[in-house]
């Protein structure tokens, strides 16, 4: 799987500066977001030009921060990465773009990349990694998530994902033990937190999407009310199944563990047991009592699981749950439709 | 004179007009000499012809946006996805100060018939009364970055913000003919000079007395907008922004879509409705066509007996419980794991 775009470091260390003497941690810097039209149909192009084949495209978000908004004016897709193109330079690529949209007077600060997904899986560690690294470098950065599949079925799917601040403080310190999630008190609900999305458009583009809509025929395709599921709906249900999978041997690996900790738990207290018996033996027998022996070189703890894994797979499985229920509601809405346009009543 | 050949099936005899002024209109700048000579003496011209130049040319631009809106079809026909008119839009709208202009190069794909135009991006230019530069590095490199992410785009013309085509046009015209054969040029009229925005695409053609200083036309094309699906789907929510006054709009959640869909079905069918009223009470003549269009309409519906109907729709809408209880069921569960492992 590949890595999402990587920030330019330089460039951004003095706005990581001056972001740190701002807002305080806690507080989300982000309360909404505000994507130009162009963005929308830039990242729509892009998918539906490159991305057939292979499932993900990503590119770069660029824009600026305004307020408690982040205004998102302009991206640029990223080249797929194939094996055979060992050569190729990523944060080459990057600063040259940025350095010629900058001659044309285009917003060059990076606030964040967008992915697309297949059926709503993307939490994933790639994902995770990514976003961390650029939420570490910018404060307010963002990925967007755009779903192809469902905007096909008749509406734009498009959702604005960060980094809750716990997650931050975690991946920061990278301790992924059971302990460690424990202390920090985090579940798979409070990983991501998604952000509204607003779209905005300028005068003039407006007057520009008047005249397409005057010239333009129309659509003679209206996906939003066909009312055939059963295909859309096999394939999340057998995704959902492959994740509940991973997570049952997830969970089943977590149950060895936690069997083997409680099992050398017992046999360390016997051994205590039996060397003060036998302490308490030599004792009434006059003999020096054997020497403690340091018990922490013998019974060597087992390796604890990753607990990482475990909440990447539970939040993708909630992603899942959340995408089928929207899609069946909207079924059961437009099957009451055709209900009363066949014209019986119950 | 060599006239555009028309290759394709005679005109029908609603055009015999069209031809007639282009007829009128070759003969016109004929007569005047107003030839664009590809070399940049453009400047000499002005003087030399004096009234009865700007009279033929206010007369030439007068007949060329008249032709367009009659039919323009002398080369291939250009298709246009709605992202490069946002990007030329936005690119205007980020002009420098001072610039009344701004130009870019088209990148696309080309067929026998047609061009269809994907993607662009701005190249700066400087422009004054005389001369005009534009930076052909920044070109060359931008056309290679996009090429790494799209390989199958070429160049394949320009594109300049503005009503009209001016001498400066020529000479750019001119650079990215040796970039790409045949190079489209589309003009798009920010300033909205007459009360719309104007999309126009042109092919150059030359033409002259043969012997003497060769001049170039720039023939209009038809222009046609082509949306992929997923395209027209975003589209159709940004046209939402027009309606709110703070001109934005938030993205709408699931059931909100489909009672949208519905009314707009509804609106239409209520449109329809008027229609057949009109037609009924003899206010409009009652057209065939469009009666067989209604039939066709209303045996849409399928006919099934209430009781296969009941089933099927019993059937479906378990499914739809069924998966809807079992995703909420594995919501909790992982829930409550979470709260075990805690523990």
């Amino acid at each position: 799987m590949c890595f999402g775009p990587f920030p330019l470091h330089q460039t951004m260390a003095s706005r990581k500066e001056s972001a740190a003497s701002g807002s305080s941690p806690l507080e989300t810097p982000v309360k909404q977001i505000q994507i130009d039209g162009l963005v929308v149909l830039k990242i729509i192009k892009h998918y539906q030009e490159e991305g057939q084949g292979s499932e993900v495209v990503q590119g770069v978000l660029l824009g600026l921060v305004v307020e408690d908004s982040l205004e998102i004016t302009n991206c640029f897709p990223f080249p797929q990465h194939t094996e055979d193109d060992v050569d190729f330079d990523e944060v080459q690529y990057q600063m040259e773009m940025m350095r010629s949209l900058r001659h044309v007077n285009i917003d060059h600060l990076h606030v964040g990349w967008y992915q697309s997904t297949h059926y709503g899986s993307f939490v994933s560690r790639a994902l995770l990694d990514s976003q961390f690294s650029y939420q570490h470098a910018i404060e307010e950065s963002v990925v967007l998530i755009y779903d192809p599949i469902k905007t096909a079925q008749g509406s734009l799917c498009l959702k604005a994902y960060r980094l809750t601040p716990k997650l931050m403080e975690i991946c920061k310190e990278k301790d992924f033990s059971p302990e460690g999630l424990k202390k920090a008190c985090i579940g798979f609900e409070i990983m991501f937190e998604e952000v509204p999305i607003v779209i905005k458009n300028s005068h003039l583009i407006n007057v520009l999407l008047l005249d397409l809509q005057e010239k333009s025929t129309v659509a003679d395709k209206h996906e939003l009310l066909n009312l055939s599921s059963s295909n859309h709906l096999e394939k999340s249900l057998q995704l959902l199944m492959d994740r509940v999978d991973d997570m049952n041997q997830d969970i089943g690996k977590y149950n060895t563990y936690c069997r083997n900790l409680s099992k050398q738990q017992q046999q360390k207290q016997q051994y205590l047991q039996r060397r003060q018996q036998e302490n308490t033996q030599r004792q009434s027998r006059g003999e020096p009592p054997l020497p403690e022996e340091d018990i922490s070189k013998m019974f060597k703890p087992p390796q604890a699981p990753p607990r990482m894994d475990t909440l990447l797979i539970a939040g993708q499985v909630n992603n899942y749950c959340q995408n089928i229920k929207e899609f069946t509601s909207q079924n059961l809405g437009k099957l009451f439709m055709a209900e009363a346009l066949q014209g019986h009543s119950s | 004179f060599r006239i555009p050949q028309n290759n394709e099936l005679s005109p029908p005899a609603g055009h015999v007009n069209f031809l007639l002024i282009r007829e009128i209109h070759v003969a016109n700048v004929a007569s005047t000499g107003f030839c664009q000579p590809p070399t940049s003496a453009g400047g000499q011209q002005h003087e030399s012809h004096g009234d009865l130049r700007s009279l033929s040319s206010s007369l030439f631009i007068i007949i060329l946006h008249f032709l367009y809106e009659i039919m323009a079809v002398h080369g291939p026909v250009v298709k246009i996805h709605p992202v490069v008119l946002a990007s030329i839009v936005d690119s205007y709208e980020r002009r420098n100060e001072g610039a009344t202009r701004v130009i870019g190069t088209l990148l696309g794909t080309t067929d026998k018939h047609s061009v269809e135009v994907t993607n662009c991006f701005s190249v700066p230019h400087n422009e004054s009364e005389d001369e005009v530069a534009v930076d052909m590095e920044f070109a060359k490199n931008m056309y290679e970055l996009h090429k790494k992410v799209s390989p199958s785009e070429v160049i394949i013309g320009w594109y300049a913000t503005g009503y009209d085509i001016t001498e400066h046009s020529v000479l750019i015209h001119e650079y990215y003919s040796r970039e790409a054969p045949n190079p489209i040029h589309l003009t798009v009229d920010t300033a909205l000079q007459s009360n719309k925005m104007n999309i126009r695409a042109y092919v150059s053609s030359q033409m002259g007395v043969p012997g003497k200083t060769v001049g170039v036309m720039f023939t209009p094309l038809t222009v046609k907008y082509v949306y992929y699906d997923t395209e027209r789907i975003g589209v159709e929510l940004l046209q939402r922004t027009r309606a709110s006054p703070s001109r934005t709009n938030g993205l709408t959640t699931d059931l909100a879509q489909v009672a949208s869909a519905a009314g707009r079905v509804q609106e239409m069918l209520t449109t329809v409705l008027s229609y057949i009223e009109d037609i009924l009470s003899g206010k409009v003549m009652a057209d065939n066509s469009v009666g067989r269009f209604l039939m066709d309409l209303v045996n849409k519906v399928p006919k099934i007996t209430a009781e296969d109907f009941e089933s099927m729709l019993n059937s479906n809408i378990n499914d739809l419980l069924m998966v809807t209880y079992l995703a909420n069921l594995t919501q909790a569960q992982i829930a409550l794991n979470e709260k075990l492992v805690v523990l």
